[in-house]
């Protein structure tokens, strides 16, 4: 078994049964979800032009809850050190923690979006759509917010600060997520938006994991 | 295989503060140092600086193989360190055969390294236990089995008697006895003797 495959599996049993992991998430994008019609009016003709975006912002702020857990919980307990003595870089020990948040947190999310965009008014048929996207999107925020876990390593308060850090990060995929599906609804091709959407989860699957491991490091030193 | 651990001029600070400077030791193949000095002389400072962890200020530390030659410290890292602290990373919410199974194999385990680990240690009747629910000399005899579970040269060790009972410092210390016998190296931060023949180096009076 390749070293790479043992932390997989490891990372992603911590990441599944660790603190309710998707099922947190799951719950708290459901709850924000339902909230917006409480706060808004359950007028149809308000909530469906901004249910894409409803939806987008509640998997943004979603995906944030168990990003402190990523790193910080590995460097109280002394496993960033043992993972760090292991044969695989620390880059790489920063891809396969992102995958495997993505895979237990952004997946879930994924799956829960079109029902929630639903309950917003969005129609049926982009409910594939919104899945798909939220899909790509999770992978960008596991990076960028892997990113602001390591960042954060260390300092008191670490949760707030992540949310501060990394909140502005998710400014694009957002705005691409959210108007690929608006694309849709009006007629139009998503590929564009997504395309673009796609870019930016490119460009933080380069850019994070050097950064992040960088980070990793300062913080054990 | 590490068979030459030195050490030159180190000089290692925390902050502002200057830990120890001028430090020089060598350690071979078979040779036990047992780290002493007061609290905050800097013995895990330099078990990290040793494990790479802390950049030193002056100075510098070597790996040699057999033949003499250098060995990469990122190689040495990777391939030939095992650093136990206080923080042994074991996950309190997994069951010991879990985590005693993922360290081993994540450092690089041999064939039969888990299953005589397990024995020596003593380790069967705990395997189906949660982390959390072992005594803390439990916990460290899992922890100490990723030493056998691993086959890796040089041991980096902090305090790892301490919760141990007089029984278990016993199997240890032979532990510790085959692995030089092998041909490892052994620095361990230490207050009380270990159970074998070691050379003291120590750090002086710290703050």
């Amino acid at each position: 078994m390749s070293a790479a495959y043992i932390l997989f599996r490891r990372e992603l049993a911590l990441a599944w049964g660790g603190g309710g992991g998707p099922l947190l998430a799951c719950g708290f994008f459901a709850c924000l979800t339902t909230v917006v019609p409480l706060a808004a009016g359950g007028d149809p003709n308000v909530l469906k032009p901004v249910a894409a975006g409803i939806a987008w912002l509640a998997l943004a702020l979603s995906s944030l809850l168990s990003l402190e857990r990523l790193f910080e919980r590995d460097l109280e307990d002394g496993a960033l050190d043992l993972l760090a003595t292991g044969p695989l870089p620390l880059e790489v020990v920063f891809v396969i923690k992102a995958v495997s948040q993505w895979l237990a947190t952004g997946l879930p999310l994924a799956l829960t979006a079109p029902l929630a965009a639903l309950a917003l008014g969005q129609s049926i048929e982009l409910a594939p759509l919104t899945a798909l996207s939220a899909l790509i999107g999770g992978l960008g925020f596991a990076f960028t917010g892997a990113l602001g876990a390591a960042l954060a390593l260390g300092a008191k308060r670490g949760g707030l600060l992540i949310a501060v850090v990394v909140l502005p990060l998710f400014i694009p995929p957002v705005v691409f997520g959210s108007g690929a599906i608006d694309r849709a609804a009006a007629g139009l091709s998503p590929l564009s938006a997504l395309a673009l959407l796609t870019a930016y989860v490119l460009f933080a699957a380069v850019i994070a994991p050097p950064a992040g491991a960088a980070a990793i490091r300062s913080a054990q030193g | 295989m590490i068979s030459t651990l030195s050490i030159t001029d180190l000089r290692l600070a925390r902050g502002e503060r200057t830990l120890f400077s001028a430090l020089s030791f060598a350690a071979s193949s078979g040779e036990a140092v047992a780290l002493t000095g007061a609290n905050g002389a800097g013995k895990t400072s330099l078990l990290r600086a040793i494990a790479g962890f802390i950049r030193f200020e002056a100075g510098d530390i070597a790996f040699r193989d057999a033949d003499d030659e250098p060995i990469e410290p990122e190689r040495a890292r990777a391939h030939e360190v095992h650093l136990l602290g206080h923080l042994d990373g074991l996950k309190g919410a997994r069951t010991a055969r879990d985590e005693l199974m993922f360290q081993s194999q994540w450092l690089g385990h041999s064939h039969d390294g888990i299953d005589e680990a397990i024995v020596t240690l003593g380790l069967k009747p705990l395997l189906d236990l949660e982390v959390r629910k072992l005594s803390a000399g439990q916990r460290r005899r899992l922890g100490l089995a990723r030493l056998i579970g691993s086959p890796r040269a040089l041991w980096l060790l902090d305090e790892p008697l301490s919760p141990l009972d007089a029984r278990w410092r016993e199997v240890v210390g032979a532990m510790m006895a085959r692995h030089l016998a092998d041909g490892g190296l052994i620095l361990a931060a230490v207050h009380d003797p270990l159970p074998i023949p070691t050379r003291p180096l120590d750090l002086g009076a710290g703050r």
